[in-house]
Order: structure tokens, then C-alpha cells, then sequence
């Protein structure tokens, strides 16, 4: 009979390849689900995961909806590796997009290549800045910082939904709830001329690139690995765990801030609504996805934007229903999941123990 | 291959083969909300298969639905531009300025925006003057509002939204000048929980009637629920409330699709800002309750009859906004440029301006 065993050591190997199975098994079920559907599953999944990269277009509309996500998820990189579990990427993104925002609208009309720096500058402190909020309610009051980042993400919407409805509302723009157009001073320039892919994507390689240096290089990412497997450990070495809570929580907030910012000046152009569709929660993905690891947030980034745009895609080839994207993002968490198991624990077969069948004995068993 | 020639094979591969053969007009529909709404983006989509079944072959048509409206938007709209579509209609107000971009880039294909304000020789706009039959909602409600409170589930505070809180509350001071109309304000077009939260809170502070100004029929079965009335919005929304439901708004796009579609086929299509309302049958007034009266019924057909014939317009002077300032005087009606910015009250009404 089989049994889960635990490993004496976790599984270096497993550590990587779970990500790759759980890939494979996704798109195994992909099939069986299209095929269910009555659609042709390998046309289907050509729609899915060829067709929106065969053009330049296609690849560069990938980054473009890569950038968040990278770059949310290099802050929340240094947040989980020492178990700091923010949760609040979507908030200080919103944070972020609305401090650029003010700034972009009150400079409108200045030309000059300092409008943007500061723009962006001043959504990187928007996010920081929300972000503080929730180290300063751990390190002084000792709040979870799970429940409070997730409220301040609502009370950050709230915020970013007041602002464009109220005192960013443009003034000619019937009453409707968006700012004014940005100058284009205030724009990010594109990365590739005739599409929409702007520099806010090399932001985000940056950024995981300045994290994989932190984490790989720097004595304060040894102290925050350190924190994350052991803080009785960190604190015997006399680490100064609130000052690592707010070195970790600052980065990401500002990361996460720069995503924001990053939005508003680059595809959107203004400040609306709907900043974000959920970019600051599907980085949370991303980061276990990517093992935590710098260079595994890149692929697992690009692999994400992937489902968004192949769900858009399967959409308009084939009239699925919009919800192909979030099926795909539940089953690679899901089997993500279960294949993770398998890094802590492995399969083994094992005779079963001739035992008297009793009731009591059939429960114990099951239930061991 | 050339960016260019990547993009038409991108495009080839997206078309079924037979395409090719008798090249129909492709039509695009890009939507806000699921087609399973039952509110704005179910009639949007239910006015494309009456255009489907009006034209047959002559047309193919792609519909992509939950389109958020942010960045995504564009690329949505350009996508479909780029599989041959010719004809693209852009079905909620934040896409308006990707749709003006996308717009700008395929000068040779045509895109209509649902109420938005920008324009260029290949983007029109079009909107329901949904206001008629708040104005009729109001007069109804106010014939069952025992408690003389009407409650009001607001979207977001919009000119269009604003424009129908006034409507309904004139339509009901025509029939109890003691009126009361309060408005809680959700921030989204379609959430069946928090709408029904909000339909709940209404009826907790007294509300007899709920007017919903979002997509999902959750109100009206809060409403059911309570014994209280609910109206419909957009679709016929009966079905979800036997005993609540007081009437339905519906938006009936069918006659506006296919005669913009006919319009594109034979090349006679014009930019415009397109306002259709009863007299057009976009606004249609469905299934008034079998529980009122047959006086409160001819009532009701008088009011819809005389704003069909023009006779009568809801926003007619002398209209006074909340502090009292005469803001349309006598003899004259508000236009629809003014109509398209409103951002304020009507006299009489107890709610707080939302800023």
C-alpha cells in the first residue's frame, strides 16, 4: 500500500521539477477539458499557448503584462523569504498608481526629462509609504501582518476610488471618473517602437535582478533567510528584526509602488478605476511559483501574463468563456500544490500490516 | 517575417477557413460584464444574435465579455481589429480612450463606443436614454412606496446615473410630493453580493422600492425575498422576483445593432452621437405588475405614450438644483450636451451630492 513518507532532507530536486510537473499536468488537464468541451484540444491549445506569441506584437504585449506582475512579486520575494507574508502588493500598487497620478496631473504641461523620475519617484514613496504602514502596525504592535495588509489593500482601493472620482476627476471630462490625460512628458517611453511595451518591463528585470543580489549577496538578505527559517535563530544572533520587517516590507512597497506607476504612465495614460486586474494577488502566484528565487519569479511572470493572454485569445478564436484564464491559473496552483508535497515527502510502497479487521482498526488506519 | 507579415498569419490562424470564401463583415463586441448578466452586457450581446439572425451569412460575429477596463481594454480592441473584424462596438464607458487609440490606428474600420463623448470620422457613439424610463420607474414607484421611500442602488456617480436618480425622483414627486429617495453607492456595474447588501440596507432604512443602477438581478431577489418591490434594469428581470417586480428598463440594442450594421455594409455609415430612447424602442418598459391597478396601468401607458410623441420631456424647466438655484428655466428643455455632463440634484432630493 502507499504511503507518504517524509524526506530527511527536502528534495533539491523535486524543489525545481514541481514547478515543471505541474505545468505538464496543467496542460494535460487543459486537454481533457477541451476535449470535454467538444473543441479540438490541440487547436485550442495552440490558441492558448502558441498563437499569442507568433507575432512581435504578441511578445511584446507579454512583457507589457509581465512588468507588474514581476515586479510585485520581486518585493514579495524578500517579504516570504524571511515569512513575512504580505499580502498587500495589490494595495501598494493602487498606492503607487495614485501618488504617480497626483504628481503627473499637478506637473501637466511641464516638459523636461525630470517630470517623469519624479512622477515615478513619487509612486515608489506612495507605495512604500502604504506598505510602512502595515511594518509599523508588526514591529509596534505586533499586528499579523497577513490581515492587515489585506485591509489595506480595500482601504487603498477606496482611497485610489475617491481620488478619481473626486479631486483628480478631469474637469472637462463630463463628470466621469478619470483624470485628465498625462502629458507626454510624463509617459514612459516604449521599449519597442509601433507597440505598447514600455521600459517599466526592464524596471521589473532590474528589480529582480537587485533582489537576486540582496538575497544571494548582501548580509541583509542572509539575515532575512536567516529570519525566514529560524527567527529564534535570528534573534540568538542578535539580528534586529524590525528594522529587517521594514528593510523587506519598504522594498516591496515601492517595487510594488514603481508597478503602479509604471501603469498609469505607460499603457493607461491616465488615472482610471481599474488600475489593476488583480496584479498585486496573481504576484502572489508568481512568487511560489518561482520557488522564490529571483531567476524562477522571471519565468513564472511570463508564464502567468501567458494565461491572460491566451485566455483573451481563446476568447476571440474560438468564443470560450473568459474564465479559461482563471481555470488555468487554479490548476497550476493547484497541481503546484500537490507536487509540492513531494519536495517534503515521497511515495512509498509499503506491504500492508496483517492486522485483525475490526471497525476500530479500519478508522485508525484511515485516519493514520 | 516581418512584424506585419506575423501579424496576418496571426490573424489567418484565428479565422475559420471559410471565411475566406464569401468574406462576411466581421463584427466585434467587446463587453464590461459575463453575458450571463442579465443586465447591460446580456442585452448588448442579446441585440448581436438578433443581428446575427437579421443578417445570416452576410455577417460573422466575435464577442469577448469580462473585459476589464483598464490596460487590458486595448489590446482586447486591437486584437479583434487585427482578425479582420471591420466593425468593433466598444460597450462600456472606461473603454472609451483605448477604443479612440485603437481607433486612430485602423482608420479603415469602424468602432462605436456606448456612451462615451469622443469622436473621429470612424468612431461614433451611442447611448440609451435610459432617463425615460427612469422617469416612468419613478412615477410607479411612487404608487407603492407606502413608506414614501425609494431606494436607489447607484453604480458609480456618473452623469448617466445622476441624470436617473433625478429622473426617478421627478417621476415619483409627480405622483407623492413627500417623495423620499436615498442612494447607496456600490462601485461597480455588477457584484450580486454587494448589491444585495445594498438592496438590504434599503429596506432597512425604510425603502418600499428598489431601483437598481447595476447589471445583476440580486436586488430584485433581496427585494422578493422582503415582500418589498424591485425594478428591473436592462433585461426583463420578472422572472427573478414574480411578486416584487414593479417593472423593468429594459435596453433593447437589437434595432440600433442591425440598422448600424446595414448602415456599414452599404458604406453610408456616419460618425454621430447616437441617443436612442422610447421612440426608438431602445428603451422599452417591460412587464408592468399585474398587482397595480388598471387606472395606475393607463396612467403609466399615458406617461410612456406622451414621452414617445416628444409631447413630454423629464428634463423640461423649470428645474432647480439642491440649493435652491433655478438651473433650467421655464419653457425650455435641457439638451444633451447638458444633459451628457449633469452633475447635480434636483430640488428635493434629501441625498448628499456624492464628490
Amino acid at each position: 500500500m502507499l504511503q507518504l513518507e517524509r524526506r530527511p532532507l527536502p528534495s533539491p530536486l523535486m524543489q525545481w521539477a514541481s514547478p515543471l510537473i505541474a505545468l505538464m499536468l496543467t496542460v494535460i488537464t487543459g486537454y481533457l477539458i477541451f476535449m470535454a468541451m467538444g473543441r479540438d484540444p490541440l487547436r485550442s491549445l495552440t490558441f492558448f499557448f502558441i498563437t499569442p506569441l507568433s507575432s512581435a506584437y504578441g511578445w511584446a504585449e507579454l512583457g507589457l503584462k509581465m512588468a507588474p506582475l514581476l515586479l510585485c512579486a520581486a518585493g514579495l520575494t524578500l517579504c516570504y523569504r524571511a515569512k513575512l507574508w504580505n499580502i498587500g502588493a495589490e494595495g501598494h500598487l493602487l498606492m503607487g498608481a495614485l501618488g504617480a497620478s497626483i504628481v503627473a496631473v499637478e506637473l501637466r504641461g511641464h516638459s523636461g526629462a525630470w517630470v517623469l523620475p519624479l512622477v515615478l519617484l513619487a509612486g515608489m514613496a506612495f507605495g512604500a509609504f502604504w506598505a510602512g504602514l502595515a511594518a509599523g502596525l508588526k514591529t509596534r504592535f505586533n499586528a499579523n501582518e497577513i490581515l492587515t495588509t489585506i485591509m489595506l489593500n480595500y482601504i487603498a482601493l477606496n482611497l485610489l476610488v475617491y481620488a478619481v472620482h473626486g479631486p483628480l476627476r478631469d474637469p472637462f471630462g463630463f463628470g466621469f471618473p478619470q483624470s485628465v490625460m498625462f502629458s507626454d512628458s510624463a509617459l514612459l517611453p516604449k521599449l519597442i517602437a509601433g507597440t505598447r511595451l514600455h521600459i517599466g518591463w526592464l524596471f521589473g528585470l532590474l528589480a529582480a535582478v537587485a533582489v537576486w543580489v540582496v538575497l544571494a549577496r548582501s548580509f541583509i538578505g542572509f539575515q532575512l533567510n536567516v529570519l525566514g527559517q529560524d527567527s529564534r535563530a535570528a534573534e540568538f544572533a542578535g539580528f534586529h528584526q524590525r528594522w529587517l520587517v521594514w528593510f523587506a516590507f519598504l522594498v516591496a512597497g515601492a517595487l510594488a509602488g514603481l508597478a503602479g506607476a509604471s501603469e498609469v504612465t505607460g499603457p493607461i495614460g491616465q488615472l482610471v478605476p481599474h488600475v489593476s486586474v488583480s496584479y498585486g494577488y496573481t504576484a502572489i502566484i508568481v512568487v511560489f511559483l518561482g520557488r522564490m528565487h529571483p531567476i524562477g519569479i522571471v519565468a513564472a511572470s511570463a508564464l502567468l501574463a501567458l494565461t491572460f493572454l491566451g485566455g483573451e485569445m481563446l476568447q476571440i478564436a474560438m468564443n470560450m468563456p473568459k474564465s479559461i484564464t482563471q481555470l488555468f491559473q487554479g490548476l497550476l496552483l493547484f497541481y503546484l500544490l500537490i507536487s509540492d508535497a513531494f519536495i517534503h515527502f515521497r511515495l512509498r510502497f509499503k506491504p500492508a500490516v496483517p492486522a485483525p479487521v475490526t471497525t476500530e482498526n479500519a478508522m485508525t488506519t484511515q485516519e493514520g | 517575417m516581418s512584424l506585419k507579415h506575423s501579424l496576418l498569419f496571426a490573424a489567418a490562424l484565428a479565422m475559420p477557413l471559410h471565411v475566406m470564401a464569401d468574406d462576411p463583415l466581421k463584427v466585434g463586441f467587446v463587453y464590461v460584464g459575463p453575458i450571463g448578466d442579465y443586465g447591460w452586457s446580456y442585452m448588448h450581446d442579446q441585440g448581436r444574435l438578433a443581428a446575427e439572425a437579421e443578417f445570416g451569412s452576410a455577417i460573422e460575429t466575435t464577442y469577448v465579455e469580462n473585459v476589464a477596463e483598464g490596460a487590458d481594454a486595448e489590446r482586447t480592441i486591437r486584437m479583434l481589429a487585427q482578425t479582420g473584424h471591420d466593425l468593433i462596438f466598444t460597450t462600456s464607458f472606461g473603454f472609451m480612450n483605448p477604443t479612440a487609440r485603437v481607433a486612430a490606428e485602423f482608420p479603415d474600420k469602424t468602432f462605436l463606443h456606448a456612451t462615451g463623448y469622443q469622436h473621429a470620422d470612424n468612431l461614433g457613439t451611442y447611448l440609451s436614454v435610459t432617463y425615460e424610463g427612469r422617469y416612468v420607474t419613478g412615477v410607479a414607484a411612487a404608487m407603492v412606496a407606502e413608506s414614501g421611500v425609494i431606494g436607489y442602488i447607484g453604480s458609480y456617480p456618473i452623469p448617466e446615473v445622476i441624470r436617473d436618480i433625478n429622473a426617478v425622483y421627478m417621476g415619483a414627486r409627480s405622483v407623492n410630493p413627500d417623495i423620499e429617495i436615498r442612494v447607496v453607492w456600490v462601485n461597480t456595474w455588477y457584484d450580486p453580493a454587494r448589491e444585495a447588501d445594498a438592496a438590504n440596507t434599503l429596506m432597512d432604512q425604510g425603502a418600499d422600492v428598489i431601483v437598481q443602477h447595476t447589471d445583476s438581478p440580486a436586488p430584485m431577489t433581496a427585494a422578493e425575498r422582503r415582500g418589498k418591490w424591485g425594478v428591473g434594469q436592462a433585461s426583463d428581470m420578472s422572472r427573478f422576483g414574480p411578486q416584487a417586480h414593479l417593472l423593468s428598463v429594459v435596453n433593447d440594442w437589437a434595432p440600433y445593432y442591425i440598422r448600424t450594421i446595414g448602415e456599414v455594409m452599404e458604406g453610408t455609415w456616419e460618425s454621430q452621437d447616437y441617443w436612442g430612447g422610447i421612440a426608438d424602442d431602445i428603451i422599452q418598459i417591460a412587464s408592468i405588475s399585474e398587482r397595480l391597478t388598471s387606472e395606475q396601468h393607463s396612467h403609466l401607458e399615458g406617461i410612456i405614450e406622451s414621452i414617445r410623441t416628444g409631447e413630454f420631456h423629464p428634463f423640461s424647466g423649470p428645474l432647480s438644483d439642491q440649493t435652491g438655484t433655478l438651473r433650467v428655466p421655464e419653457g425650455t428643455t435641457m439638451t444633451n450636451g447638458e444633459l451628457a455632463g449633469m452633475d447635480w440634484y434636483v430640488e428635493g432630493i434629501t441625498a448628499t451630492y456624492p464628490q
